[in-house]
């Protein structure tokens, strides 16, 4: 196996582009990690680390962590239309903003508990997707993208505009969920409930990848043509893919809403969409460590460089930049044969 | 106001729009019938374009003053400018990438942009530049409707350059090797067209457009903001696929038509100006799904 000598896979790989490239040490290093008992050793002490944070980090700490988290749970859903299924989405950030519109609306003004909103993100969101989705991908890859991102626009002007996702200012005012009879208010408490979410998130996502659902999404971003003659109906399978990956917006969306306690349209930008797509392809589509990767570069990046201020998204925007130049697989990307 | 009133000025609303619509979804058609990119960093060169001629004015106007004179060679230097910039941008970000997978591409094109308003935000610290001119208010009244001598010299200019491109595109060679590359760009190798030169003069073309829309769009509108390309980029696109991707008639008259569509939307009851965007991009994803290929544009065959 190529696991126990790396070095004898240190031929040319084809990459993403279809063109050769030389496999780096960078791509070596993630080969150990298909050996077994390196990656399970690793992830229980990546696990044991996340987890004991809270009792020597500080609260400015643990706020990166929980933005982190939050970020993941979006960038696994993102990666599920783009890096599986090979769709481009530029308004991501529309089904988040659903889920935290309909946690924010049911708690405030219908006074519901938070936990029973929950189903009900599950369903708008899944509702948006199939909205979004339906009309839409039938179209070439370009058009989907400017009609995701019209969408985007029109979801988030639509809450700015009506009253009972309270206009421009937003909704304020979230209750604070129960769990158990506790009181989730504190960071650390978000810190746990998100880091929770992102391990469903991962096993939801790793499921779906090895099932026949994401046999079919891997082939048709192969192949469509090749797909749909194998009897692979490509309008249906496409069409989950955005469910499900709505549906993963819309919870975090429901989270991320009881965190803040409140939300505005200011949220939901197409910086928004644009910056999780951005962790997406910095880490690598359709490989689920580069979406951790990607999410916490996403966030960490800003933190490390508050110093240059506005100069951030600049900065950004020549990162993105290079790396689609250099290394358009991304961090930790999907290997391909 | 009567109703004639309100259709005139609505009217004159939307065709003034729809210029600057038409200027920069050309921009789009011709790079998208050229090498299928959606150049998603246009509307950031319209923005561009307004601030280098907002510079470009404050250079000039010692000596030409801020009235038309001045406004034209501003508007020249900044399509010239802007024009390289196009190019430029071409170069380095796009064409390492011509052989790659759509999403990349789609991808670069995204940074492009942010790089470009980021900048521009970070120069101007976000804040609004006013776009000061002489040109005052003076014009014609019909009924109870104003017209300003403005209004009416910037769709005369927008038709001016709409029918120099239309010369430029069906009667020089320039024009025609750009046609023969949007058909086939290995038998124009073969011929002995350079097709990284029309290439990089069709993003020079299509950035000096979108420059001066973004020049009258800073005179029209009296002020110029880092993010003025967002919208403007996303109405245009709607524009060039109303039209029919890649036909540079189609973006032409798709621009108008959105524009005048945009403006018979205010006045529908129940959607108010703050309802516009709305207005238009569910046009364009109605049009998505009934017509893809637009009104001039041509039914697309699949190829295996």
């Amino acid at each position: 196996m190529s696991v126990d000598n790396p070095r004898a896979r240190e031929k040319e790989f084809p990459d993403v582009d279809g063109a050769v490239s030389k496999q780096t040490w960078v791509d070596r290093a993630y080969e150990l990690f298909d050996n077994k008992k390196i990656r399970n050793s690793s992830l229980l002490g990546l696990a044991a680390v996340v987890l004991l944070i809270p009792t020597f980090g500080g609260n400015y700490v643990m706020e990166i962590f929980t933005n982190a988290f939050f970020y993941m749970v979006l960038c696994l859903g993102l990666n599920i239309v783009v890096g599986y299924a090979g769709l481009l989405d530029l308004g991501y950030a529309a089904f988040f903003a659903v889920g935290a519109y309909t946690t924010g609306i049911l708690t405030a003004h219908f006074g519901m508990n938070f936990w029973l909103t929950i189903p009900f993100s599950v369903l708008f969101s899944a509702m948006a997707g199939i909205i979004i989705g339906g009309p839409t991908l039938r179209l070439r890859s370009d058009y989907l993208a400017i009609v995701t991102l019209g969408f985007g626009e029109i979801t988030r002007i639509t809450a700015r505009n009506l009253e009972i996702t309270g206009g421009a200012s937003g909704l304020i005012g979230i209750d604070r969920p129960e769990l158990f009879g506790l009181r989730l208010y504190q960071i650390q408490h978000f810190y746990y409930v998100f880091f929770v979410l992102v391990i469903i998130a991962i096993f939801v996502a790793v499921r779906l990848h090895h099932s026949r659902l994401g046999r079919a999404w891997q082939y048709i971003r192969e192949d469509e043509d090749a797909a749909e003659a194998m009897g692979i109906d490509r309008v249906k399978f496409k069409l989950y893919a955005y469910i499900i990956g709505a549906v993963f917006g819309g919870v975090a969306g429901s989270f991320f809403a009881v965190k803040m306690t409140a939300i505005s349209p200011q949220t939901f930008l197409f910086t928004q969409s644009a910056m999780i797509l951005l962790a997406v392809v910095l880490g690598g589509m359709g490989k689920i460590p580069g979406m951790i990767v990607g999410a916490f570069v996403l966030v960490i990046f800003p933190e490390v460089f508050r110093a240059i201020g506005d100069l951030r998204m600049l900065f950004f925007g020549v990162v993105l930049l290079v790396i689609m130049l250099f290394r358009p697989q991304g961090i930790w990307p999907e290997r391909r044969s | 106001m009567s109703t004639f009133d309100i259709i005139l000025q609505q009217l004159i609303n939307g065709l003034l729009i729809g210029s600057f619509y038409s200027l920069v979804a050309l921009g789009y058609s011709m790079v998208y019938g050229i090498i299928m990119l959606l150049n998603f960093a246009h509307g950031d060169i319209y923005m561009a374009g307004a601030f280098v001629a907002f510079v470009m004015l404050a250079v000039v106007s010692p000596v030409l003053g801020a009235g038309w004179l001045g406004i034209v060679a501003a508007m020249i230097a900044s399509m010239f400018l802007v024009g390289l910039l196009g190019v430029f941008i071409q170069r380095v970000a796009y064409r390492p990438m011509l052989g790659a997978p759509r999403l990349s591409i789609l991808i670069t094109a995204i940074g492009v942009s942010l790089v470009l308003y980021n900048s521009v935000m970070a120069i101007t610290d976000g804040e609004f530049q006013a776009f000061t001119t002489d040109l005052g208010f003076a014009g014609v009244d019909v009924g109870s409707v104003h017209i300003t001598y403005t209004q009416i010299i910037l769709v005369v200019a927008t038709a001016i350059l709409m029918i120099s491109l239309n010369w430029f595109i069906s009667k020089t060679m320039y024009g025609k090797a750009m046609r023969a590359i949007a058909l086939d760009k290995d038998a124009c190798r073969l011929m002995g067209i350079n097709v990284n030169k029309i290439i990089a003069l069709t993003f020079f073309v299509g950035s000096s457009l979108a420059a001066a829309a973004g020049t009258m769009a800073g005179v029209y509108y009296g002020s110029i903001h880092f993010f003025m390309g967002f919208v403007i980029g996303l109405k245009a696109f709607t524009a060039a696929v109303i039209g029919g991707i890649g036909s540079i008639p189609g973006a032409m008259i798709g621009g108008l038509v959105l524009g005048l569509l945009e403006a018979a939307g205010t006045q529908l009851p129940f959607i108010g100006s703050e309802w516009k965007d709305v207005f238009a991009f569910g046009l364009l994803i109605l049009l998505l799904v009934f017509r893809p290929t637009g009104i001039l544009g041509k039914t697309e065959i699949e190829r295996m």
